[in-house]
């Protein structure tokens, strides 16, 4: 072990501490903690989109579908399946289960993507999320339009800071491999990347499962913040906020979904006051930044300490007749 | 059961007619733009908001009926293309060359404004239009229908008519057909582009007007958030039509609206509607990834 | 042994016969030209051998195995690789992601593995980088290694493409036009470059090209399209004086 990777690991550990301790401690309101355990969902959720919309280069606009269908297999899991017995052992479980349900749903999404591109992709995703909704409506065993509740606060700061971590984690190990590569030549070019025997098809259904499983982790997270979930949580304008964030933040940045995500929480939340006004406020934010700055606040950059090492240091080793962008 | 069918028929002919309306504002601006226009949905909405306030405008001068339905057709047509143009030159037009996605995205924002601006300015609470039109019903046998459903259908036939004609055979429909299939081509042939993708929206934005108060006769409640379900619906329709094709989405209009009709008397509950509609969406796309009437193009390598 | 066989080789595009009936066989080592005016259907041929289109009719065999049916990725996989007539590198990715890319078949780790980042793919990753390197110094590319594609100059695009065809560790190249908008000195030495390919990776070539003199100096043998239609096959200088080769390249009021 490196020592950076030394370093990581007590950064890693002291972070699991804090959290702890906030949270025991009554440092900060209820307010602030929630509104902090949010701000991870909505990494997660922001991340593991920018995997399809940004690295992938397609226009999914139906996350907020992956992410209903765990909120409601976790909270099933824990109120119908253990009678909110156990709570803070099945957690952990429910929420991976949730997850995987979520991840096995992705196929209704990925297989039109091996045919279809952009436009027509985006409304399969669209109906994907419309269909979720409907369904949901309609199933009366879990509450229908009214929705489902009593779910116990099973979610904490620790449960909430390790998902991002994961997930984090996990983007950045698949981004910075060969299947990365695959992924962003997929962006690029999707014919030229099949013809230097990249298997799109593959790589497709690959980036649709980890994205649709941390959609799935962040809906059981939010179930047991909120501990009342409904129908219309999960409307296409959940999914255009988390669009707001990946674009907000910048595609293809880890560090970049982090801001967003942030960013974006956070200002939703310094506008209450605004009342009915913030909701003008946000799209027209989003509006502005579409035209003023495209790319985001990141731009398709990376925070150097999110590239793995392998992949950086070499500018500098191999040589002084190497060629930079800049020139 | 029969007559059951031809009354359902009937409304979804009338459901239908306001769809298309609705769906060939979406259909427009893809064809030229090759953008999803997600805030057409909220236009229609405003379309109401202006048809209901200039019909109790008129109706306080005490100006007839049916002249206060020609005029406040009128003004809630041009308001609402005098709206969707601003969008345009505002917010899309800085977009023509950047990466389709952000074009989009900004989209969805300004139909998020818009619904926004509208719920904070006119509150939540759903208006009334008031009646225009003299509300007669008609017997045929053992069907009935009613004078404004049988107006709604004529206008709208009427006006997809004159539109159909218009893209076909003049010379702006010409153009508009010139700058859709390539810009830059057609700017070099002297096709004035950006003056024609204004009046796309103008005349896509007009027809949505249109459907807007014809909409708000037939359901008369107008709220801030009944743009989301019809835009929707609407777009589906634009998209199982084949998105970009003026045709299709007549075609693809009166098939949802047989398909929202019908459901509930195949299907216990109404609101299986969204359901069915997003599932024959997804068949469909499946099947002809570009529509029913929508051109396959293959790409080139 | 011949390494690729074609047989009856046919496509239609809605109703024009793209590629009519073609038949080739090419032999291993060998570097075989296929030329033919604008629109004749040779890219066409090129884009059904790599399954980018399904042809018509017709069989393709390679290696001992059928391609008809195969997606584009498990062609390539199996030993073929191609350049594109306009280049299509991966603009935004650096020049040694682009030549890295190739190896993607070649990997051997798992997604486990990547997610992990264990022994196994850094082993790989390191293997798959230095090779790609070594490609690069081939071409002379090394100092652009981490500059994104779009950055190079239009010849050292073509050779990036050359190199990342070969990164897919092929045994048939092919090559659209490779010498398209090049002068006469740049053509040279990409004629070089190609003998020197062939040896070196001991590959079996065949090659697209407009201009008949530049596959004469390096093609064994030689096909002719025109409208789809196979009009000759044979060696350079037979291809030179057939009147119906002469026909379709200068028109009929000459012959
Ligand atoms: N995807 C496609 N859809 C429809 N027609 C196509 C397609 N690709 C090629 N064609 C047509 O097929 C014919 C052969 O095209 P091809 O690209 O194979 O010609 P080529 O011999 O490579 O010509 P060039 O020298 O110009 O590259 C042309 O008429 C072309 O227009
Ligand atoms: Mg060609």
């Amino acid at each position: 072990m490196g020592p950076k990777s030394r370093i990581t690991l007590v950064l890693v550990l002291l972070g699991f501490a804090l959290c702890i301790f906030i949270e025991r401690s009554g440092l900060l309101s209820a307010y602030i903690l929630q509104i902090s355990m949010y701000v991870g969902i909505n990494i997660i959720l922001t991340l593991s989109l920018n995997l399809v919309n940004g690295y992938m280069g397609e226009f999914s606009v139906g996350h907020a579908g992956f992410m209903a269908i765990g909120a409601y297999v976790s909270s099933i899991i824990t109120v119908r399946v253990f009678h909110n017995q156990m709570g803070p052992l099945v957690f952990p479980l429910a929420v991976i289960v949730a997850g995987i349900v979520a991840a096995a749903t992705s196929f209704v999404v990925a297989f039109p993507s091996f045919r279809t591109r952009g436009d027509y992709l985006a409304i399969v995703t669209l109906a994907f999320n419309m269909i979720v909704k409907s369904v949901l409506e309609n199933i009366d065993a879990l509450g229908g339009p009214r929705g489902f509740m009593g779910m116990s606060r099973l979610t904490n700061l620790a449960n909430v800071y390790a998902w991002c971590l994961i997930t984090i984690y996990v983007v950045r190990n698949f981004v910075y491999s060969n299947f990365g590569r695959a992924v962003l030549s997929i962006r690029e070019d999707e014919v030229a990347s099949n013809l230097v025997s990249v298997n799109t098809r593959q790589m497709k259904i690959m980036v649709f499962l980890i994205a649709s499983f941390f959609a799935g982790v962040a809906g059981g997270l939010f179930a047991h913040v909120m501990q009342f979930i409904n129908p219309r949580s999960f409307a296409i304008q959940k999914s255009t906020d988390i669009l707001v964030m990946v674009y907000l933040g910048g595609i293809g940045s880890i560090f970049g979904s982090v801001l967003g995500a942030t960013v974006y929480t956070v200002l939703l939340e310094l506008l209450r006051p605004l009342g009915v006004w913030r909701w003008v406020v946000g799209p027209i934010m989003l509006v502005v930044l579409m035209i003023c700055r495209p790319t985001g606040i990141m731009g398709l950059k990376e925070l150097s300490g999110l590239i793995p090492r392998e992949e950086q240091v070499l500018k500098e080793k191999e040589g002084a007749d190497v060629v930079t962008a800049s020139d | 059961m029969i007559i059951l069918l031809l009354q359902q028929m009937l409304n979804g002919l009338q459901l239908g007619s306001v769809y298309a309306l609705i769906a060939l504002g979406y259909t427009m601006v893809y064809g030229i733009l090759r953008l999803i226009n997600f805030a057409h949905g909220d236009i229609f909405m405003i379309s109401c908001y202006f048809g209901f306030f200039a019909a109790c405008a008129f109706l306080s001068k005490g100006l007839p009926t049916w002249l206060a339905f020609i005029a406040t057709m009128m003004v809630s047509m041009l308001l609402t293309a005098l709206v969707a143009v601003l969008i345009e030159r505002v917010a899309y037009k800085p977009l023509r060359y950047a990466p389709k996605v952000s074009a989009v995205i900004t989209a969805l924002g300004i139909g998020l404004f818009l619904e926004n601006f509208t719920l904070a300015t006119l509150g939540p609470t759903p208006r009334g239009m008031p009646a225009l039109l003299p509300n007669v019903n008609y017997r045929l046998g053992p069907l009935s229908m009613s004078s404004v459903q049988i107006l709604i259908i004529i206008i709208s036939i009427v006006l997809m008519f004159l539109l159909d004609r218009v893209v076909q055979k003049t010379m702006t429909g010409m153009a508009m057909r010139a700058v859709s299939y390539d810009k830059t081509t057609a700017s070099v042939m002297g096709v004035p582009v950006d003056k024609i993708i204004s009046i796309t929206f103008a005349i896509g934005s007009a027809v949505a007007g249109a459907g807007g108060v014809l909409y708000s006769l037939a359901y008369p409640i107008i709220n801030p958030y009944m743009g989301v379900r019809i835009g929707w619906w609407a777009f589906i329709a634009a998209v199982i039509g084949g998105i970009g094709n003026v045709r299709g989405a007549m075609l693809g209009a009166y098939i949802l609206a047989f398909v929202e009709v019908f459901t509930p008397m195949v299907l216990p509950s109404s609101t299986y509607r969204d359901f069915v509609a997003f599932t024959v969406l997804l068949i469909v796309l499946v099947v002809r990834p570009t529509g029913l009437m929508g051109r396959v193009t293959a790409q080139k390598v | 042994m011949s390494l690729l066989q074609i047989e009856g080789l046919t496509h239609f595009f809605g109703g024009l016969k793209a590629v009519s009936d073609f038949n080739l066989e090419l032999a291993n080592g060998e570097v075989v030209g296929l030329i033919g005016p604008n629109g004749a259907g040779k890219t066409t041929v090129f884009n059904l051998i790599t399954g980018v289109y399904k042809p018509s009719r017709g069989r393709i065999r390679f290696d001992g195995h059928d391609l008809v049916g195969l997606q584009s990725c498990q062609i390539i996989s199996m030993g073929i690789a191609r350049t594109f007539q306009t280049i299509r590198l991966f603009r935004d990715l650096t020049v040694l992601d682009n030549v890295r890319l190739g190896h993607f078949a070649q990997a051997r780790y798992g997604i486990r593995d990547a997610l992990m980042r264990s022994a196994k793919f850094r082993d790989e990753e390191k293997r798959i980088k230095d090779k790609a390197l070594e490609l690069l110094e081939a071409f002379n590319l090394t100092r652009y290694a981490y500059v994104p594609a779009k950055a190079l100059p239009y010849g050292e695009q073509r050779r990036l493409e050359i190199a990342r065809a070969l990164s897919s560790n092929p045994k048939l190249l092919l090559l659209d036009e490779p010498a398209a908008g090049m002068n006469p000195r740049e053509i040279d030495e990409l004629l070089e470059r190609i003998a020197w390919l062939k040896d070196e990776f001991h590959l079996t070539i065949f090659l697209i090209e407009h201009q008949m003199r530049v596959v004469m100096g390096i093609c064994e043998r030689i096909a002719v399209l025109d409208f789809g239609e196979t009009i000759a096959v044979g060696a350079p200088l037979e291809i030179q004086t057939d009147p119906r080769v002469l026909e379709a390249y200068l028109g009929k009021e000459v012959s």
